[in-house]
């Protein structure tokens, strides 16, 4: 069983929390000190970004975080060597890569480099599920698990192929947009329907999850997870310790919101 | 989508998913729009009317050889960038879209973006790099003339890479309502397609032009090639002749160093901006800065179709320096008459090379556009 789904069968009704962090942010020491941190504040997912130039899918936090690491003169392999440190530590905790295309396309065997480095999934930012083919079978030879993206927007044949490619769970845009704190909150239930009756692995909310009443009504929509990004990497850009809001927003996924409890 | 979008291995639609149904909307109403007679007469209508179509193609008096210009530097506007603004702009109030966004580098593509804003009555927003914005005031001030509001660009290096990132984040957001005027040949799947088709009617002209006046179809076709779209437009109807198809890229300070925009001369295959095409990048596949004296050209990426005319062979992709695009400027100034914008004069600059060699070839260059933008810089340059 692969991770994801081992973490999923533990969490059964709990809903998962993912930590979404850029690697190398600002520099390798600090970056491997706040995975750590991470784990031990209770995140049970690991989201890692690799930095890329050019992120058009994140917003200003994210793209700060990004150019901090790139300053610093972080490599791809530095952030591999980043993911394989924690996978020593931590054992049975999902760790998923989230970048872009073009990282992945000027490293001949990413795949298998990521795998091997101890990471479970890999979600390509810029590559929608039209694109995704060749991608997913390379995934699966170098031994990752695909993680595709569905937004409310996505027609159903297109839910259809997102489900069927995706293996560790899907990773779903609670609106329009592009990653950040601001505005979080509208669950589509209907998507994570439309999901489900397609076949698909988990759902995982992104995008727009910054406080505990954004991860309780991302839960009681029926999403199995969540994942926090910006407002983390905001803390991580601030020198400020993160375990405290990691802390909070892990225990609302424990938290059902009354209507839902029926 | 109903077309595949690739041209060769290159082109494609890496967006995130949540853009792919609004670049459906766009193929769809560019696809039905080709059909409707309508759509067609009142886009003829605007070239001819607006814009001042059918362009001169001027055979040069006093330069050496037997040079041919086609003259998109007389289009309103000042730019070949005209052309495809009008295309988009008709489909985006089909489409029933209220705002307009793009992206600008020189301002060039903002300045028609405006026009075409404040002609068909959208919103418009420009998104320029920071440092282009204080490059270029003459045209920021132009765009907000015409009713745009231009926002800076902080991120990134604050150009025009910066700007398309920008736009793109934007239109994530805005998509219901707002169409993304992309300004080149370049980007996902449908806009290589649409812009080369809105564009293919410089070639279109200048091949029957050259037709009449010469009597037999020219030995090579020259055009500057940033993104790509007004080289594209004008091999578009050239590809199935016996003619030599040649782009000219920005070899900016040298191409042996890494300050020049040679995107196809020295680049290699990777993924921006929606499209798999050669970029200019390090060996972790982070994009690289580019440099040229022409702010239209200094762009790390190419629109897909070049990628695959170059690996097929069908056309030819050269360099010019910065220095040879300055001198073919004020060699055209003085023995023509005739001021174009810093990104023609390298197209220019290869002609000039080709006439030297073989005095006797009958050469077509894509003059794409004036050169009023660039006159405060050439005084400096030049002095």
């Amino acid at each position: 069983m692969s991770r994801y789904a081992a973490m999923f069968e533990r969490l059964g009704g709990e809903g998962a929390f993912g930590a979404f962090m850029m690697l190398g942010d600002p520099d390798l020491e600090t970056s491997a000190g706040v995975l750590h941190q991470a784990v031990d504040a209770g995140a049970d997912m690991i989201e890692v970004g690799i930095p890329f130039s050019d992120p058009v899918a994140d917003g200003p936090v994210i793209q700060a975080a990004a150019q901090r690491a790139l300053a610093a003169g972080v490599r791809v392999g530095d952030c591999l060597d980043l993911i394989a440190a924690l996978r020593s530590h931590h054992t049975d905790v999902p760790i998923g890569i989230l970048t872009y295309a073009n990282i992945v396309a000027a490293r001949t065997g990413f795949m298998r480099d990521a795998a091997e480095a101890g990471a479970d999934s890999l979600l390509i930012a810029d590559v929608p599920s039209l694109e995704a083919d060749p991608f997913a079978r390379k995934m699966e030879q170098g031994g990752i698990e695909p993680v595709l993206i569905a937004a409310a927007n996505t027609p159903d044949a297109t839910v259809q192929r997102i489900a069927r490619l995706s293996k560790a769970y899907i990773y779903c845009v609670s609106r329009a947009g592009i990653t950040g704190t601001h505005a979080g909150g509208h669950f589509d239930s209907r998507l994570i329907g439309r999901l489900q009756a397609a076949g698909a692995p988990p759902a995982v909310f992104g995008f727009g999850i910054s406080k505990p009443e954004h991860v309780r009504s991302a839960v009681s929509a029926g999403a199995r997870g969540v994942i926090c990004g910006s407002a983390i990497v905001e803390k991580v850009g601030l020198g400020e310790d993160v375990t405290e809001l990691i802390r909070s927003l892990k225990a609302a996924t424990r938290e059902r919101l009354g209507a839902a409890m029926n | 989508m109903r077309l595949n979008g690739r041209f060769g291995r290159f082109g494609g639609c890496y967006v995130p998913e949540i853009l792919v149904p609004a670049l459906e909307q766009l193929e769809a109403a560019f696809l039905d729009a080709q059909d409707d007679p309508h759509f067609t007469s009142e886009l003829n209508d605007l070239l001819a009317n607006y814009a001042g179509r059918p362009t001169p193609l001027t055979r040069c008096r006093n330069l050496p050889g037997n040079i041919y210009l086609k003259r998109e530097d007389l289009l309103h506007g000042g730019a070949h960038k005209t052309n495809q603004v009008l295309g988009q702009g008709l489909l985006a109030r089909r489409m029933a879209k209220t705002r307009l966004i793009a992206e600008t580098g020189a301002g060039q593509h903002g300045v028609a973006t405006a026009l075409v804003g404040a002609l068909l009555g959208f919103e418009t927003v420009i998104y320029m790099g920071a440092e282009d914005v204080e490059r270029q005031q003459l045209n920021v001030f132009r765009m907000q003339l015409m009713g745009a509001e231009v926002i800076p660009v902080e991120s990134g290096g604050r150009t025009l890479k910066d700007a398309i990132n920008e736009a793109l984040r934007d239109w994530s957001a805005s998509f219901e309502t707002t169409h993304y005027l992309l300004g080149t040949a370049a980007g996902p799947h449908p806009f290589p397609t649409m812009v080369r088709e809105f564009q293919r009617v410089i070639g279109r002209e200048a091949r029957a032009q050259i037709v009449e006046q010469l009597e037999r179809l020219p030995d090579a076709v020259v055009a500057c090639v940033g993104g790509g779209s007004n080289a594209i437009g004008l091999f578009a109807d050239f590809l199935d002749d016996s003619v030599q198809l040649i782009g000219v890229e920005a070899a900016g300070k040298g191409l042996d160093g890494d300050e020049h925009g040679a995107t196809l001369l020295r680049g290699v295959r990777g993924i921006l901006h929606g499209a798999e095409t050669y970029l200019l990048q390090d060996d972790d596949g982070q994009i690289t800065d580019t440099w040229s004296v022409s702010a239209g050209l200094d762009y790390p990426a190419v629109g897909p179709e070049h990628a695959h005319l170059k690996d097929s062979g069908r056309a030819e992709y050269v360099g010019a320096t910065d220095a040879e695009a300055l001198a073919a400027f004020k060699a055209l100034a003085e023995s023509e008459g005739i001021i174009c914008a810093f990104e023609s004069a390298h197209a220019l600059a290869h002609a000039l090379k080709l006439a030297q060699a073989e005095p006797n070839s009958a050469i077509l260059v894509g003059l794409s556009g004036r050169g009023d933008k660039d006159v405060a810089q050439a005084e400096r340059l030049l002095a």
